[in-house]
C-alpha cells in the first residue's frame, strides 16, 4: 500500500516535505514516525486525510499523512 | 499611570487637553478601561462619526512596566464598521511609552468644527495640540519619518494615513514599531475613521524622563517575570515555532486541516497553500538578508514578527501576519509572497486593516470586479482605495458594503465585520466566536483555533458542534481579561498548558500592584468587560439574531469535509449564560 507523508515546520529540517511511504497493510503512524526518526512529542498534530488522529491510528492505501510540531499563531 | 488625558477636539477656541485623575476607572486597563469608558459615556445611538462618540487609547494594567510581553494598546470606540462597542488591539512601542507618560488612557472627544488637521506631541513638557495641515492625506511612513525628523528618533507615534482621514471604515490606527516602522495595527472596526473624524492625524509620544512604572513589591514582581519569561521560552509554541516562522506557520495546518476559505470561501484547501507558508517566507526572508525573528515592541520575547525584504533587498513590509497571507492570498486566490508583501505595505501606508480590506477584495473579485488571482488588479485596488477614487471608497468600506454594491451572495461578515482566515465549517468553535463576541467576527476574541486545531489547553474536535459553545465561552472571557492586562495573546498558548506560567503572570499582575487575584478573580474580570460590551450593544439596537453567521455557512458545505456549521441557534443563545 502506499501513502504521502507530508511534514510541516522544524519536522521537514534535513528530511523531506513530501513523501511516499509504500509498506504493509498494517502500517501506523508510529511506524512511519520510528522509520523518520521523529520523537513521538515532536509529532504534536497529526492529520490523517485532514482528520486529527493519533501515533496510534492505522494508515490506509492512498491516504494522506500530515504531521506538524507544536505551532500556533492567529 | 494614575491620569486621563482627555482632549476635546471640539471646545470654543480650539482642541483643550485636560488632565483628570482616574476616580472610577481606577484599577482598570487596555479593554477594560476602553469598554468601561465607551459603554458609560457614548451614546449607544450615537453616530460612530459624530461628536458624542469618543476613541479611548488605553495600555493596558502591566504597559510600562518591566514584565515582559506587556506591550499591548487597546484602541476603543463606537465601530462605524460594525454599529457596535470596538476594542482593537495593537503591538508596537506605543502602549509602553504611554504607560510610562502616566496616562491609563487618552481620550479624544467632540469633533473640530473646521476642516483643520492637528498633532498631538505628549513629553516631559506635557501635552501640544497643533494644527498641521502639511500632514494632509500623508500615508503613514512618510508621516512617521516626518515625525521623525521633527522630534527624532525616542518618539513613538500613534497615527492614521489617507484611510483614516477619508473617514473609512475599514480604516486603522496605526502604531510603531521600535524601529519606527507603522507597522503595527489596531486594525478591526474602523477606528481610524474615528481618528480621522476627531481630526487627529498623529500623536507622537516621548518618554524621555520618564523610568519605567515601578511595582509595589520589586523582588516578587522580577521573580515573577522570571519563571513568566521562562514558561514562555519553555513552551514549544512560544519559544520555537513563533519565533521561528511566526503566525503565518497556521497556513499550511489551516490548510491540511480543511479549514483555509479559499476564493472567498469557497473551498476549504488551496493549491497555492505551500507557496505562501509561513516555512517559505521565513526561507525566503533569510534569503534576502532579512529575517523572521522581530520583536514589535521593546520587552517582547517571543518575537513571532519578521522583515520581508524585495528581490534587491530592501525593506519591503513587516512579514505579514498568517491573516493578512490569507485575506489578500488565498482567499483571493493569489500565491506570490512578493504580492501578499507589497499588499501589506500598502494596507500598513495607507492605514487599512489588511483582514477587511483583502476580505473586501476577495467579495469584489466574486462580484466581477477582478478575476481570482489577478496579483495586479489586487495591487491596483488597494491604490485606489489610498487615493479614494469611488471604487477605493466601496472597497475602504468593508467587505459588507462591497458585497452589496457589486450584487454578492456569499458575503463573510459578522455584524458588519469581515472574517478572518478559518471557516467556521471545518473549524465549528471559531465559527461560535465570529457570531456571539461584542466585536463582530475577530478570531482573537476567542481563539478556538488552539483547542479545536492545535491541541492548546486540550482538544475540542473541529467537526463537530459538541463542546464547542463552552469552549468559545471560555476562551472569550480569558481573552477579554488578557486583552486588559496589556499583554499579548499569544502568551495564553504557554498560560492554557502550563499551570506555572499562569501562576506567574497572576503574580505579576500582584506584587505590581499589591493585589491577590486569583483565576476565579480573572474570570470576573472577563466576564465583566464583556458583560458591558453586550449592554452597549443592545442598546445600540443589537438582539440575538445579530449574534448569527451568514446563511450559506449553514447551508452549502465546504469541501473537502462536505460540512455545514452545525451549532444551532439556541446553542449560540446560550454563549454569555454564566
Amino acid at each position: 500500500m502506499k501513502v504521502t507523508v507530508k511534514l510541516f515546520a522544524s519536522l521537514s529540517r534535513g528530511r523531506f516535505a513530501v513523501g511516499v511511504f509504500e509498506g504493509e497493510a498494517t502500517l501506523t503512524v508510529r511506524d512511519i514516525l520510528a522509520s523518520l526518526k521523529i520523537p513521538e512529542e515532536e509529532a504534536s498534530i497529526i492529520f490523517i486525510n485532514g482528520r486529527h488522529e493519533d501515533a496510534d491510528a492505522a494508515l490506509g492505501d492512498g491516504d494522506t499523512l500530515a504531521v506538524f510540531p507544536p505551532v500556533g499563531g492567529g | 499611570m494614575d491620569r486621563i488625558l482627555r482632549i476635546n477636539m471640539g471646545a470654543e477656541g480650539g482642541p483643550k487637553a485636560r488632565v483628570e485623575p482616574l476616580g472610577e476607572y481606577a484599577g482598570l486597563g487596555g479593554r477594560g478601561m476602553t469598554s468601561s469608558i465607551i459603554s458609560r459615556e457614548v451614546p449607544p445611538l450615537c453616530h460612530p462619526l459624530g461628536s458624542e462618540n469618543k476613541l479611548v487609547i488605553a495600555p493596558g494594567l502591566l504597559s510600562g512596566t518591566g514584565a515582559a510581553m506587556s506591550g499591548r494598546l487597546s484602541v476603543g470606540c463606537k465601530s462605524p464598521l460594525t454599529g457596535g462597542i470596538k476594542e482593537a488591539n495593537s503591538g508596537g512601542q506605543p502602549a509602553q511609552v504611554l504607560g510610562r507618560l502616566g496616562y491609563a488612557a487618552i481620550v479624544l472627544e467632540g469633533s473640530p468644527g473646521g476642516q483643520d488637521l492637528y498633532k498631538i506631541v505628549i513629553n516631559k513638557d506635557g501635552v501640544r495640540i497643533e494644527a498641521d495641515n502639511s500632514l494632509r492625506m500623508l500615508p503613514n511612513y512618510d508621516l512617521v519619518n516626518r515625525m521623525r525628523e521633527q522630534y527624532g528618533d525616542r518618539i513613538a507615534c500613534i497615527s492614521i494615513g489617507p484611510a483614516g482621514e477619508m473617514k473609512m471604515a475599514a480604516a486603522s490606527v496605526a502604531c510603531t514599531d521600535p524601529d519606527l516602522r507603522p507597522s503595527r495595527h489596531a486594525g478591526r472596526g474602523g477606528v481610524g475613521a474615528v481618528m480621522g473624524a476627531k481630526g487627529v492625524k498623529v500623536i507622537v509620544l516621548d518618554d524621555t524622563g520618564f523610568k519605567a512604572r515601578q511595582p509595589k513589591d520589586l523582588e516578587k514582581f522580577r521573580d515573577a517575570n522570571k519563571r513568566f519569561v521562562e514558561g514562555l521560552a519553555r513552551h514549544p509554541v512560544t519559544g520555537q515555532a513563533l519565533p521561528a516562522y511566526g503566525t503565518n506557520v497556521l497556513t499550511n495546518i489551516i490548510n491540511e486541516a480543511g479549514a483555509y476559505p479559499a476564493f472567498n470561501f469557497k473551498g476549504g484547501q488551496f493549491e497555492g497553500a505551500s507557496r505562501i507558508s509561513g516555512e517559505t517566507f521565513a526561507e525566503l526572508e533569510t534569503k534576502r538578508g532579512a529575517g523572521p525573528t522581530h520583536a514589535c515592541h521593546r520587552g517582547c520575547v517571543i518575537r513571532c514578527s519578521g522583515i520581508f525584504n524585495d528581490r534587491d533587498g530592501k525593506f519591503l513590509s513587516k512579514q505579514p501576519e498568517y491573516e493578512t497571507v490569507w485575506a489578500h492570498g488565498g482567499h483571493c486566490g493569489i500565491d506570490d509572497p512578493d504580492t501578499i508583501a507589497m499588499l501589506d505595505f500598502l494596507d500598513d501606508n495607507y492605514g487599512l486593516d489588511t483582514i477587511e480590506t483583502g476580505v473586501a477584495i476577495g467579495v469584489a473579485m466574486q462580484g466581477g470586479i477582478a478575476k481570482f488571482g489577478d496579483a495586479r488588479a489586487a495591487i491596483d485596488l488597494v491604490h485606489e482605495v489610498g487615493r479614494g477614487t469611488p471604487l477605493g471608497r466601496v472597497l475602504g468600506a468593508g467587505a459588507a458594503v462591497a458585497g452589496k454594491v457589486f450584487g454578492v451572495e456569499k458575503v463573510p461578515v459578522v455584524k458588519g465585520q469581515a472574517l478572518p482566515a478559518y471557516d467556521p465549517r471545518a473549524v465549528q468553535g471559531i465559527g461560535v466566536t465570529y457570531a456571539t463576541s461584542p466585536m463582530g467576527a475577530d478570531h482573537t476574541a476567542g481563539y478556538c483555533i488552539a483547542t479545536n486545531i492545535l491541541k492548546c489547553g486540550g482538544f475540542v474536535d473541529p467537526l463537530k458542534p459538541d463542546g464547542q459553545v463552552d469552549l468559545s465561552r471560555n476562551l472569550q472571557i480569558a481573552t477579554a481579561a488578557i486583552d486588559a492586562t496589556g499583554m499579548c495573546l499569544f502568551i495564553a498558548f504557554a498560560v492554557l498548558d502550563q499551570p506555572d506560567t499562569f501562576q506567574a503572570l497572576l503574580d505579576l499582575l500582584n506584587s505590581f500592584y499589591g493585589l491577590e487575584l486569583t483565576a476565579d478573580s480573572v474570570a470576573a474580570l472577563g466576564k465583566n468587560i464583556l458583560t458591558m460590551e453586550r449592554d452597549f450593544n443592545s442598546r445600540a439596537g443589537f438582539t440575538k439574531e445579530h449574534d448569527r453567521l451568514p446563511r450559506f455557512f449553514s447551508t452549502d458545505s465546504l469541501s473537502p469535509h462536505n460540512i455545514t456549521f452545525m451549532v444551532k441557534n439556541e446553542e449560540l443563545d446560550r454563549v454569555f449564560e454564566w
